[in-house]
């Protein structure tokens, strides 16, 4: 196995400026053997549902004005039991057995400080910056994720990977970090790679970055096919249709995804993001939510399974959303754009399972707007109290620097 | 020793072969006169960009209201024009870089569109970026900094995008009545990307008072106006300069006065200065080009021409990576494809080829992260996942673009004249396909660079 070099920025690099010149944090970083060892054992995996996730259709709450308000969804299959007073979208029924281990937590009525406008665009460029309404919206630079890292000293770039194809604005920031996509092929034969190599030599650049690129995609090969083959029907039924949209995350490729992702936290990598398109339900959302829902699930199972016990033990998975949607349906079967949602929680560091924050209910004056689930919670408290528990972060840190001007509130608990 | 005219093709154009200049001088010459490639490629405009917007807003609106067959289809209509105009958005700067008399001129093109970039918020927006290009970027890259500023700013494209249409004096007619107030977003870019550059010495009160002097810019159907119940009365002082009266002409004067302040000059010289030399530029070089704005009150073609007669301007060394979108035009231009054909793929075949490999160098086209555009660093684009989609473009891309390959020992000459060093010449001929020397050649660090 070869010297993972620390300098390689991945795509969380692009867009920082160029003030942060990698190659003089270069000697910095190399100073420490293993990048990872100041974050300790524990793995943090940040999934972003792009397109606003029905919180209020995933985690049911048992009341007669949901079924009231949604009268073409009641339809739908029925709710799993989940606790006292909510019931689990069938299509998330696989994950049962984690709720039973006490491996999958919900927090509810949660969101970010966005309010009023529901643009997608905005509300996600506000959930991966973590900052608060006081920076103007595009004037964002850098995810919370790489400001977390940018506190503990000592790092290297493959302390935190993207996974996927999509820009993760998450990651993005001055802190060196990796990305790889496992559905990049990089076909070579033996000849064309020696020869590559061969005119790499002399610039170091490419020599590191395409050697790398040789390494990655050897060992991702396997994988992917897998995906692939799986997914031939799908792709194939697709081609012969009208020509579609670049999708942002389609189905195609999620195990090869999840068995990059598995790969390198099983390794040196404490920190995984990638994200999940699909949520989006602004019509016949019985039928429209199967999908990503199915997607998430066989995500999380994948990611559970593929770490085994021990790793899983140290590990909390965070699936969030921009903003959540309307109370009532629309015109179509469907919802739109909202505010308050739910956040989903697994991972063998949770302390046990649990519908948490507080439940706001569903009259129209507990509502937000008298329209939509009134957020309770900040969804980035959450999120910090993770990162103080595994990562020991100062609260002062998680509040200052990392999500500027957040008041964490309580100790939810809700990490062994 | 690189020859100047090849140094010039690569450095200060899309590659080789190159367009004939040699020197500052028929560089610069390059950039006088009206813009030819908006008459050889014409694109559409902000009325058409904003039309369509609106139309394809509408139409969306009336499938989810209505939910009939008619507003579905017509709906699906709407996103398959979209996805024709998405491609048309790639075509026109390709064609336009392969057709054009003078490189130079549109690489200044794309820097200064991404100096101020727009990005399409809504997904209907998507012909709004190229129609900024044209009206805003394009007949001013040979002007002053000041022409280029105000053009910008005041385009509907910008104004949408930076939040302005949605900013109003809290004090004015509409700000009373509708409780609406000011949103700082273009204010603050102007004086923080545009102009004066993050490190200057500015205060979040003078972004708040720059805010609070351009409100009443405003977008209607048809493109910019200003709106007088919008603004917010009184004067406003920004940098120590307060500005008074009614309508667009304090405006106006801000603009210019920002445009000339000695911090602006420094970022724009330096800025312009990574952008074609170095990432590091060399400092001598740089203190040239602020003097140069300095001294003409911020005539760009003064400040290229002190880029371009310094001596590190000419440094063999090749420093900087290709983004990917040059990439692809040198690619291109290698190949000997021109314009015509670019304009003339089919739809499938474009966005394969060109228009999804561009996104997966890590550069979706018109789509930047934010509004400070794309990165500028060598190491944001050479990663190995970006390198790797390079790599895989370069051996497969090629022989779909043109019916005969070139011989690789002749693409090498053809490709890289004196800079191809021993390795590449070596290797290019030692593959074991056409396809894969071609790939090699491509996929070298020589024709990455820049």
């Amino acid at each position: 196995m070869m010297e993972r070099r620390t300098f390689l920025r991945g795509l969380g690099a692009l867009g920082c400026s160029a003030a942060a010149h990698p190659l003089m944090t270069t000697v910095t970083l190399a100073q420490s053997a293993s990048g990872a060892a100041p974050l300790g054992d524990h793995r943090l995996v940040v999934i972003i549902l792009r397109g606003a996730m029905d919180g209020l259709d995933v985690v049911r709450p048992v009341d007669p004005i949901l079924a009231k308000l949604r009268p073409s969804m009641a339809e739908a299959p029925p709710a799993l039991p989940l606790a006292d007073r909510f019931g689990l979208h069938p299509s998330l029924g696989g994950l049962l057995p984690l709720w039973a281990k006490g491996e999958l937590a919900f927090a509810h009525a949660v969101s970010t400080p966005y309010r009023n406008k529901r643009s997608h665009f905005d509300g996600q460029d506000l959930l991966e910056a973590g900052t608060g309404m006081d920076v103007p919206l595009g004037a964002h630079r850098e995810g919370w994720l790489n400001r977390m890292l940018q506190a503990v000293p000592g790092l290297t770039a493959e302390t935190a990977f993207a996974v996927g194809r999509d820009a993760l604005p998450l990651l993005a920031g001055r802190q060196p970090t990796m990305s790889w996509a496992p559905d990049v092929k990089l076909a070579l034969t033996a000849q064309t790679q020696l020869l590559l190599e061969h005119v790499w030599h002399d610039d170091e650049l490419f020599r590191e970055s395409g050697t790398e690129a040789m390494q990655l995609a050897a060992e991702t090969a396997g994988a992917g096919d897998e995906g692939q083959d799986q997914d031939m029907s799908m792709m194939a039924a697709a081609e012969t249709a009208a020509p579609k949209e670049p999708k942002a995350n389609g189905t195609a490729g999620i195990d090869g995804l999840i068995d990059f992702a598995v790969s390198r936290l099983a390794g040196d990598t404490r920190i995984a993001a990638f994200s999940q398109g699909g949520w989006d339900t602004h019509r016949n959302q019985a039928r429209a939510l199967q999908g990503p829902l199915s997607q998430l699930e066989r995500s999380v199972l994948r990611l559970s399974e593929g770490l085994g016990p021990q790793v899983w033990g140290k590990t909390i998975l965070l699936a969030m959303t921009e903003f959540g949607r309307t109370v009532a349906e629309n015109g179509t079967g469907g919802t739109d754009h909202g505010t308050g949602g739910v956040m989903l929680m697994a991972g063998g560091a949770l302390k046990g399972a649990g519908v948490l924050g507080r439940w706001p209910g569903l009259e129209e004056a507990d509502l937000f707007d008298r329209r939509d689930l009134m957020p309770t919670s900040d969804v980035r408290s959450w999120a910090a109290w993770a990162m103080h528990h595994l990562y020991g972060l100062d609260r002062q840190v998680l509040e200052a620097a990392v999500f500027p001007g957040l008041d964490m509130g309580d100790d939810p608990g809700f990490v062994a | 020793m690189i020859p100047p005219a090849e140094l010039a093709a690569i450095r200060f154009g899309i590659g080789l072969p190159g367009d004939g200049a040699a020197d500052a001088r028929v560089l610069m010459d390059g950039l006088s006169g009206p813009d030819p490639m908006l008459a050889a490629h014409p694109g559409p405009g902000a009325s058409e960009a904003l039309e369509f917007q609106r139309k394809g807003t509408e139409t969306a609106g009336q499938a989810r209201k209505l939910n009939t067959p008619a507003a579905i289809e017509a709906d699906k209509e709407m996103r398959r024009e979209r996805r024709v105009k998405q491609l048309l958005a790639l075509r026109l700067p390709l064609a336009r870089a392969l057709d054009a008399p003078s490189a130079f001129r549109e690489r200044l093109v794309h820097f200064w569109a991404d100096h101020f970039t727009v990005i399409a918020k809504n997904g209907f927006g998507v012909l709004l970026p190229g129609a900024f290009v044209d009206e805003a970027i394009r007949p001013h890259i040979g002007g002053s900094f000041a022409d280029i500023l105000r053009a910008s700013t005041l385009h509907p494209a910008m104004l949408g995008y930076l939040d302005q249409v949605q900013s109003v004096g809290p004090k004015s007619r509409t700000g009373r009545r509708r409780e609406r107030g000011l949103n700082e977003n273009l204010a603050r870019e102007v004086i923080e990307l545009h102009t004066l550059g993050v490190g200057a010495s500015y205060t979040q009160a003078d972004v708040t008072q720059m805010a609070e002097l351009l409100t009443g810019l405003t977008v209607n159907r048809k493109g910019f106006l200003f709106r007088p119940e919008m603004a917010e009365p009184g004067a406003e002082t920004v940098l120590g300069v307060t500005y008074d009266g009614d309508g667009v002409e304090p405006i106006l004067a801000v603009l210019r006065d920002i445009a000339t302040r000695p911090d602006t000059a420094a970022h724009i010289a330096r800025k312009l200065a990574v952008h074609f030399v170095s990432d590091t530029p060399d400092e001598g070089m740089v203190q040239a080009m602020t003097a140069a704005f300095a001294d003409t009150g911020g005539d760009l073609p003064a400040v290229y021409r002190a880029m371009l007669d310094h001596p590190s301007a000419w440094v063999p060394e090749l420093a900087k990576a290709r983004q990917p979108l040059d990439f692809i035009v040198a690619a291109l231009r290698a190949l000997g494809v021109d314009g015509a054909r670019l304009m003339d793929m089919g739809e499938g075949p474009f966005r394969k080829i060109l228009f999804t490999p561009l996104a997966g160098m890590g550069q979706p086209w018109q789509s930047p992260r934010g509004p400070d555009g794309w990165p500028e660093v060598a190491e944001a684009w050479i990663t190995p996942q970006l390198l790797a989609a390079r790599v895989t473009w370069a051996m497969a891309a090629p022989s779909r673009l043109v019916a005969d390959l070139p011989e690789p020992e002749a693409l090498l000459t053809r490709a890289l004249g004196t800079v191809a060093d021993a390795r590449v010449a070596w290797a290019a001929v030692r593959a074991e396909t056409r396809d894969q020397g071609v790939g090699v050649i491509f996929a070298s660090p020589m024709f990455n660079r820049r």
